[in-house]
Order: structure tokens, then C-alpha cells, then sequence
């Protein structure tokens, strides 16, 4: 019963209750009772599948046999490292201890990995630590998720490179990659391809401010099976696009671009050609392209200037009036629509034409944006019960000769077929 | 049997709407109204002095109204279950009265007194004049749950009765019938204390540009509803940032302004101007959100924090005390928000408007800094946070409850601008700043070096860089909204709106009771509105 307990200290040994009712037995002679220690394997696996990981650690202290079914490799697939320095974080971390336990006993195992730190460089140093312990595993997919500010960033590049690369070389068959905000570089990504080009299905690369367009190129030219793509618009390219729509190439599904913008002026966004997304979309006709924009008002003139296949759209900062007027023109595929903010002057021009041209619009939302409620009317009768969210925030509406907000609510609920209110702020 | 009655003040600091005190000076031959104030906290709690000044002048109006009906107020130092017991004895009291403190301290407070009085045979009185309505009752409408949208809550309250009629205020009458013991040395023991008494330091303390009591409130009344009557006439679509001399959100807080007395002000106007039976909700705006709030906290006493917040989303919130501290002291670097959490210290009062602002930068905007010590530093600051009003507003602002979509950011830069496009606001809050031209003082880095020092303020020197990039902060906050949504609604799908879970409240057929309100909404036969209520109320207390 002692076997492999000096390493697990925070959970106490029992005595188990096999030695116990052994001894108790001879001193008061009990009808036999069930030897809880003596059920069958596959369903003390079953009941540890429902209990939480510190529970199931609790459980395993009680005798050698759900020890045992407590290190059967099924319970180890999945795991998600939690990092956390009390300073920095109110959520706890996983122990040590445990840890440990793992990278001996379970790193073979191992198959769907995550971490997640914290904003303190030290919970995302101590992820690389464990990574570069991955070795002799067969890992699906791995996440790197920090839960507040980028810490992975402020982890030296040379040690995070050379752990996230140890994960690449051994597992071979990674088919699912999240590493946003992290300083992954080209070499890694020549890494990944060369020992995962056949498998990999996913990659999530938002932020990743040392890859090049050529870095991910390779991979979009490797990687044939690539069906689902994160990255931020500078490393976008008319190669990029083409390489993933070669005949080699399997159907893309998602495709998520974000647009960012540090200071004014200071970007300079190149354009794609519109030939590069035709390509794209005769090759995956359901292609998802998401595409968020945290731009500056000005720096938008490179943008759906022409047809572009765009079907969720966020502006995560104010956007022009005219930039709307585009997207109306050139994004017929349009499913959602967000707008953070835009002004003080009405939108309905622009609303409407986006009913009227975005014909598979099923989701709106607007912030800090003004349309008056008729025009409002306007635009949800053209589009009917196809919206099925729409999120309009109170101050939004401007009430005319028409309707008044008390109406607004009833109009827009007939046109909808369901009961439907604007979101509403405290104004206390 | 001699009646000897103690009305206890805590919030309702006022003689008009008081139906709890006009129970203890019902048939009873002497009354004493005490206030109950523990100084060892002035230092201690999350109390800053411009609260304590508008509490003590709410306290010096009391006693003023008091001394005019030949009475006065008692201000007894310590705390409640120290002090009960000994003015029991000292004064023989049989009867113990207060309003109705619906927030889950209060009440447990208040059980734990009501025993005591049992066991020193004092008969309690407890009446409900601080909400516009029995908010179990609302609970009890929405199949014994606090309802958790706006939409739902005002759709129950439309099918209420009306609330209760406020009284009219102490009369000189009913005063007369009731004694109260003056004794010589009363203002060496029970005087209100003094901020300095209390530890505060006054020297160059700027006067209070809002004044605290009844009196105050009242007056307001007036010019808040001739101000009500002048912006139905003229449509404008008003955002006033600077302190309002109509405004009434404190004076709701402390109680010196009845809540009802607002409401029925408010329904009487209206249907005077509008000559329509039943006035819209909307009307009641602020007194429905603050009773909206008090709804959802009064059975929650973890309503203030995430962790055991059974209506909290647990958001992995970053703590980072060096970031809050240049939040809660105005030095971010964006002189919107500076600006803004100046005016807040300075003065105890900011636009809603500008806690949107203030609030969505420190949590899911920028800073990523829990909502709970914004909270705390507005509980300090601000003299209308109400321990429900403000835990809920700033779990409803930083998107941790009521199933807020969190997609619309307010920009520190663009949203301020909008706000205010002639910059005198960052002017007056954030003089440094005052010889910048529109064009940057919202974003005074971006100015070229040659124009930050003709302006004599040059950024890094002697105003602040801005702390965070508002475009890598408010991308990356975005993205950890959503995660944790995503996890809550179980959603894999790539609509942003989609991942905020809906509530089924809105769908769900009508609640229980439904046998109570025959008649459905906007169909309620309006009570008469009695003008003798509304005169008295004005002219009570002067």
C-alpha cells in the first residue's frame, strides 16, 4: 500500500480499510460487508471519471487498488495545467506535487494538454519547465493560455522556443496548436511542419509578433490538413491564400484574422487581392474568415475596398460611417456584424444597405453608434427572422416621428417572431 | 402602561415618508431618535470624507427639524448591540422602531437586535419606506427568485399594485403628544461628532458642492421636477457631467428623499403634462434600477464578491495593486479617465456615463482588474453607492452578471471625446492639461513635442504616458471574455454575440400570482392623487 506514496506529501496515507476491518473482525466477529477495496476496475474507473481531480487524488490514498485505477492511463489523456502565483492571480495552481507526478508517471500518456498562466512571468516559465519535460509523448493538442496579460511574452525567446519545440520534435502527431501571444518564430514553426505536417488540423497563432509571412506560408504549403487558421493580418498573404487553396489542400473551415494597430499612422496594411480571395473561396465555398479590427478610424483605407469574403466582422474600436458603407457594398457574405462604436451621427443608410445586401446576416450588434428608430424598423423588417441575435444597446436608438421607445420594443419583436428588448446600462 | 419609544435612524434620515417613526410616536409618551455611530470605523472602514461630511450634515438637519418640534437627536457612540442594552435600561424603553433595511447585512444585523429587545421585553416596530416596493414580493412574483434582467424585473413591477402612498412628514401635533427628556449636558453626550473628531484633517477642504439632509433634498425636489418639465418640452438629449444642483441620487441613498415621495412627484407631472393614465416605466428610471438591485441582493450576502456569488461569473481577474492605485488616484495617463476619477475624490459624484467609463477601463476593458476594487474605491468615494446599487452596477458594468454582452469596449480616448467634444471637462478635472487644443487633449502623447511644450505640459514629465495600450489591452480582454463564456454556455461557434448565454426569463410564460394582477399592464386604474400628500411633503420640513 505504500508504493509510490513518498512523492505524493499532500495527500495523507490511511490505513486502508481492508487492513482495518481485518483487524476489527477479530475482535468483533461482523457478517462479511462489501470489500469496497474489491471492485472491479473498470467501474472504480467510471466513478473516478466523475470526480474532480482533487477528489480522485483523495480517493486514490485509500488503498492500493484505486491507487492503482487512479494511474490508469485513460485519466491522464486530458490534462490542464493551472499556473498562478498567488500575487497575481486569485485562482489556484496545480501542486507540484502533482505535477511531478505527472511528468514521471504520465507524460506517456498524455494526449490533450493545456496550460494556462497567469499575468506573472513566472507561472509561464514554469510552463516551458514542464513542456520541455514532454518528452516519450503522444500529444494531440496543446494550448498555451494566459488568463490575463501575455506572460509568455515576457519569458526569455530562446527558452520558450526550445521547450514549445521539445512538444513539436517528440509528439508527431500534433493536429491541434494554440499558442496566441507567445513568442513562437519561424524556426519553430520549420520544426512543427517537418514533424507534424501530415496531422495538423489547427493552428492558433494570434500575436505572434516574431513570425514572418514566410514562416507561416510554410506551414499553409505543408501542411495539407490544415483546417483552421488564427493570425494576424501583416502576415496575410496572396501566397498564403493560394497556398491554401491548392488542389493538395484540403477544405478550409475557419479562418480568423485580427487586424491591430498600436499607434496611429504607424502600420501600413498592405491589400490582398481580390483574386487571392476568390481562390480561397472557390476552394472552400463554407469558408468561416473572421476578422477583428482594433484599428484607428484613419487606417482603414485599405480595407473592403473591393469584394471580400468576410462572414464575421468585430470593429473593436470606433469605426466611420463610410467604412460601414463599404462593408454594405462588398461583404455579401456577411453573418455577423459587431461595432463597438462609431458616432453621433445615424446609421440608417448604412444599416439598411447592410440588410438589404448582407443576405445571410444573422447576427448584429451595436454599441456606441446612433440610428433612428424608424430606420431601425427599416432594417429588421428587411431581414426578418434571420437575426437571431441582435444586440443594440439602448442609448443607441433614437426615437423620431414614428416611434417612440416604449413602440420601438413591440415593432421590432413582430418583425422578429419573438419577444425582443434593446441592452440596457445603469443609470444610476 | 407608559410608552417609552426609541426610533433608530440608520438610512431614512429624514421626518417626511417615515412610517416607522410616526409608529413610535403613536400613542407613546416619550420618544427619542437616536443615531447609532461607531468613530473607532471613521478610520478603519472604506469611508472617505466627503461621505462622512454629507452624513453629518444629514445628521446636524435632522436634529435642526428636531429641535423645531421640541425635540432632538440622540447620536450615541459605539455599536448597536453595545448600546441597545444600556439605553433599554437608562431610558425604559418598551418600544423600539426603525425602517426596514432590506441589504443582507442589515438584516442580520437587525435579527440579531430584534432578540436582544425580546429579551429585554422592548416591542420592535419594523416598516418598509427605503424601496418603492415589498421586495419579496417581487421574488415571490418571479417563482422565488430575484429576477436577473431589467426587462423581467420591470415587467413584474408593471404588474404590481402601486407602492405604498408616502406619509406626510412629523407634524408639530404629534410631536406635542410625545416628550422628549432633554437633558442639560445633552450635546456634551450626544452631539454629532465633528470630521476632525473623527480623525479627518479639514485644512483647505474644499466646501461640499453637495450638501447633505432632508432640507437639501427636498429643495432639489422641486428644481429636479421643473427641470424634469423642461427637458420633456424641449426633447434635448441631455449628458451633463458636472455636478447637478437638481440632482437626487445621494439624498435617495442616505434616505433624506423618500423614494416614494420621488415616484409620486414624478406620475404626478407626468400626468398633468402628458394627460394619459399610466405613465411609462421608463419615467422611474433611477428609482427602478436602485430597486432592481436592492431586489437582487437582499438574499445574497456574497452579492459584493465573485467568489461564492451564486449570479457571478468567476472571471480569472488579474491582481496587480501598483495599476489600481494609478486608477483609483487618477494618474492612468488618459486624461478621460483622470478626469473623471478626480471629479469622483473631489466631489463624491460622476455622471453614469462616466462610471461606464471608469469602471469597463479597470475591468474588461483595459486593466483586467477585478471588479471589487472598483467597487470598494467607489464605496469609499462616492455618496450614492448603495452597498446593492453599487455591487450590481459594477458586476453588470465589467459584464460578471445579468448576462451582459461585452462586446461594446468604451474607448478612454474616443468615447470621452464623444462625450464632451470641447475638452473643459479634462480642463477643469485635470488643469495641467488645460492649454492643450482639442484635437489632443483626449490623447495628449500623440501631440508632437513642440506643441506639449508650448502647453507647458509635457507627457512623461509633468503629466503621465498613457499606462496601457488601449487596442493590445482591450484585444486581448476581449479574447478572455470570451473564453470564459464560451466555457460557461459550452458554445464552440465563432459568434461573438452568441456566447453570452441567454437567459430564459424573457421567453418563460408569465410568473406566479398571476390570479393577483387580473388586469394586465398598463390597464391599473391610477389611484387619486391626493394633494394635500404632495403639499406636505414640501412644506413640512423647513
Amino acid at each position: 500500500m505504500k508504493r509510490g506514496r513518498s512523492s505524493l506529501k499532500t495527500f495523507p496515507s490511511h490505513e486502508g480499510p481492508a487492513k482495518r476491518q481485518k483487524r476489527l473482525a477479530t475482535r468483533f466477529p461482523l457478517p462479511p460487508s462489501p470489500d469496497w477495496g474489491n471492485l472491479p476496475h473498470h467501474v472504480v474507473l467510471q466513478i473516478f471519471q466523475h470526480l474532480s481531480l482533487v477528489d480522485r487524488a483523495r480517493a486514490s490514498s485509500v488503498c492500493w487498488r484505486w491507487n492503482d485505477v487512479f494511474h490508469t492511463p485513460d485519466l491522464w489523456r486530458r490534462f490542464e495545467f493551472e499556473l498562478n502565483q498567488p500575487a497575481t492571480s486569485y485562482l489556484r495552481s496545480t501542486h507540484p506535487d502533482l505535477i511531478q507526478q505527472i511528468i514521471k508517471k504520465h507524460a506517456q500518456h498524455l494526449q490533450y494538454v493545456s496550460f494556462k498562466v497567469d499575468s506573472c512571468t513566472e507561472s509561464a516559465e514554469a510552463a516551458c519547465d514542464i513542456l520541455s519535460q514532454l518528452v516519450n509523448c503522444t500529444i494531440k493538442t496543446l494550448g498555451l493560455i494566459s488568463t490575463a496579460r501575455p506572460s509568455f511574452m515576457d519569458v526569455s525567446q530562446a527558452h520558450f522556443v526550445s521547450a514549445l519545440t521539445v512538444v513539436f520534435v517528440n509528439s508527431k502527431s500534433l493536429s491541434s496548436i494554440k499558442i496566441d501571444d507567445t513568442p513562437v518564430d519561424d524556426p519553430s514553426l520549420k520544426v512543427l511542419v517537418a514533424n507534424n505536417s501530415d496531422t495538423l488540423k489547427l493552428l492558433k497563432m494570434s500575436s505572434c509578433p516574431h513570425v514572418s509571412p514566410a514562416g507561416i506560408l510554410c506551414v499553409a504549403d505543408q501542411c495539407h490538413g490544415l483546417r483552421e487558421l488564427a493570425l494576424n493580418y501583416h502576415l496575410l498573404s496572396d501566397e498564403l491564400l493560394l497556398a491554401l487553396s491548392s488542389e493538395k489542400h484540403v477544405h478550409l473551415e475557419h479562418l480568423r484574422i485580427d487586424v491591430v494597430s498600436e499607434n496611429p499612422g504607424q502600420a501600413h496594411f498592405h491589400t490582398i487581392k481580390r483574386s487571392s480571395w476568390d481562390a480561397l473561396v472557390r476552394h472552400s465555398p463554407k469558408v468561416n474568415i473572421v476578422m477583428y479590427f482594433f484599428l484607428y478610424e484613419e487606417e482603414f483605407e485599405p480595407f473592403f475596398c473591393e469584394e471580400t469574403p468576410v462572414t464575421h466582422l468585430y470593429f473593436g474600436r470606433a469605426v466611420s460611417k463610410e467604412m460601414l458603407g463599404r462593408i454594405g457594398l462588398n461583404c455579401p457574405r456577411l453573418v455577423e456584424l459587431v461595432v463597438c462604436a462609431n458616432g453621433l451621427k445615424p446609421l440608417d443608410e448604412e444599416l439598411i444597405r447592410i440588410g438589404e445586401r448582407c443576405k445571410s446576416l444573422t447576427a448584429i450588434g451595436l454599441g456606441e453608434c446612433e440610428v433612428t428608430c424608424s430606420g431601425f424598423v427599416e432594417f429588421v423588417k428587411m431581414c426578418g427572422g434571420r437575426l437571431t441575435q441582435l444586440s443594440i444597446m439602448e442609448e443607441v436608438l433614437t426615437p423620431d416621428n414614428s416611434f417612440n421607445m416604449e413602440q420601438i420594443h413591440s415593432e421590432v419583436s413582430k418583425h422578429l417572431g419573438r419577444i425582443w428588448f434593446p441592452d440596457m446600462m445603469p443609470i444610476w | 402602561m407608559v410608552v417609552n419609544s426609541v426610533h433608530w435612524f440608520r438610512k431614512g434620515l429624514r421626518l417626511h415618508d417615515n412610517p416607522a417613526l410616526q409608529e413610535a410616536l403613536s400613542g407613546a409618551d416619550t420618544v427619542r431618535c437616536v443615531y447609532i455611530l461607531d468613530p473607532w470605523f471613521a478610520g478603519a472602514a472604506n469611508v472617505g470624507i466627503n461621505r462622512w461630511r454629507f452624513l453629518l450634515e444629514a445628521l446636524g438637519d435632522l436634529d435642526n427639524s428636531l429641535k423645531k418640534l421640541n425635540s432632538r437627536l440622540f447620536v450615541v457612540r459605539g455599536q448597536p448591540t453595545d448600546v441597545f442594552p444600556r439605553l433599554f435600561k437608562e431610558w425604559n424603553v418598551t418600544r423600539l422602531t426603525f425602517e426596514l433595511d432590506p441589504e443582507p447585512y442589515g438584516k442580520e444585523r437587525d435579527g440579531a437586535i430584534i432578540k436582544m429587545a425580546q429579551e429585554f421585553g422592548v416591542e420592535t416596530v419594523v416598516r418598509n419606506s427605503h424601496t418603492l416596493y415589498s421586495l419579496d414580493r417581487i421574488i415571490e412574483m418571479n417563482n422565488n427568485s430575484p429576477p436577473l434582467t431589467f426587462k423581467r424585473f420591470q415587467t413584474i413591477v408593471s404588474r404590481l399594485e402601486l407602492p405604498r402612498r408616502p406619509l406626510a412628514p412629523v407634524s408639530q401635533q404629534q410631536m406635542s403628544r410625545c416628550l422628549t427628556n432633554i437633558s442639560d449636558n445633552h450635546d456634551q453626550l450626544y452631539s454629532i461628532p465633528s470630521l476632525e473628531e473623527l480623525g479627518f484633517r479639514t485644512e483647505g477642504l474644499p466646501p461640499a458642492v453637495w450638501r447633505g439632509g432632508e432640507s437639501e433634498a427636498l429643495e432639489r425636489l422641486g428644481k429636479h421636477l421643473d427641470r424634469k418639465v423642461w427637458v420633456a418640452s424641449t426633447r434635448v438629449k441631455t449628458c451633463s457631467l458636472y455636478a447637478s444642483p437638481t440632482g437626487l441620487s445621494p439624498y435617495l441613498r442616505f434616505g433624506c428623499l423618500s423614494c416614494r415621495v420621488l415616484y409620486y412627484n414624478l406620475r404626478e407631472i407626468y400626468m398633468k403634462l402628458c394627460k394619459r393614465s399610466s405613465p411609462p416605466l421608463s419615467l422611474y428610471g433611477q428609482l427602478l434600477w436602485r430597486e432592481f438591485f436592492y431586489t437582487a441582493a437582499t438574499n445574497n450576502p456574497n452579492f459584493d464578491r465573485m467568489e461564492g456569488n451564486p449570479i457571478c461569473v468567476q472571471i480569472p481577474w488579474d491582481q496587480n495593486p501598483e495599476a489600481l492605485a494609478k486608477w483609483a488616484e487618477g494618474r492612468t495617463g488618459f486624461p478621460w479617465i483622470d478626469a473623471i476619477m478626480t471629479q469622483l475624490r473631489q466631489e463624491g459624484w460622476i455622471h453614469h456615463r462616466a462610471r461606464h467609463a471608469v469602471a469597463c477601463f479597470l475591468t474588461r476593458g483595459d486593466l483586467w482588474i477585478s471588479w471589487e476594487s472598483g467597487m470598494k474605491v467607489f464605496e469609499e468615494q462616492l455618496l450614492d453607492a448603495d452597498w446593492s446599487v453599487n455591487a450590481g452596477s459594477w458586476m453588470w458594468l465589467s459584464c460578471s452578471a445579468f448576462f451582459q454582452q461585452f462586446f461594446h469596449c468604451y474607448c478612454p480616448v474616443g468615447f470621452g471625446r464623444r462625450t464632451d467634444p470641447s475638452g473643459d471637462y479634462i480642463r477643469r478635472y485635470v488643469p495641467v492639461l488645460k492649454d492643450y487644443p482639442n484635437r489632443y487633449i483626449y490623447e495628449p502623447w500623440n501631440a508632437p513635442e513642440s506643441l506639449q511644450k508650448t502647453a507647458n505640459c509635457v507627457v512623461g514629465v509633468d503629466y503621465p504616458k498613457p499606462m496601457i495600450n488601449h487596442a493590445e489591452g482591450s484585444r486581448l480582454n476581449i479574447e478572455r471574455m470570451k473564453q470564459v463564456y464560451q466555457q460557461l454556455s459550452h458554445y464552440r461557434g465563432l459568434s461573438l454575440l452568441a456566447s453570452v448565454p441567454t437567459i430564459q426569463e424573457e421567453a418563460e410564460p408569465p410568473m406566479t400570482d398571476e390570479s393577483q394582477s387580473s388586469s394586465g399592464p398598463g390597464m391599473r386604474t391610477p389611484g387619486q392623487v391626493s394633494d394635500d400628500v404632495m403639499l406636505d411633503t414640501w412644506s413640512g420640513v423647513r
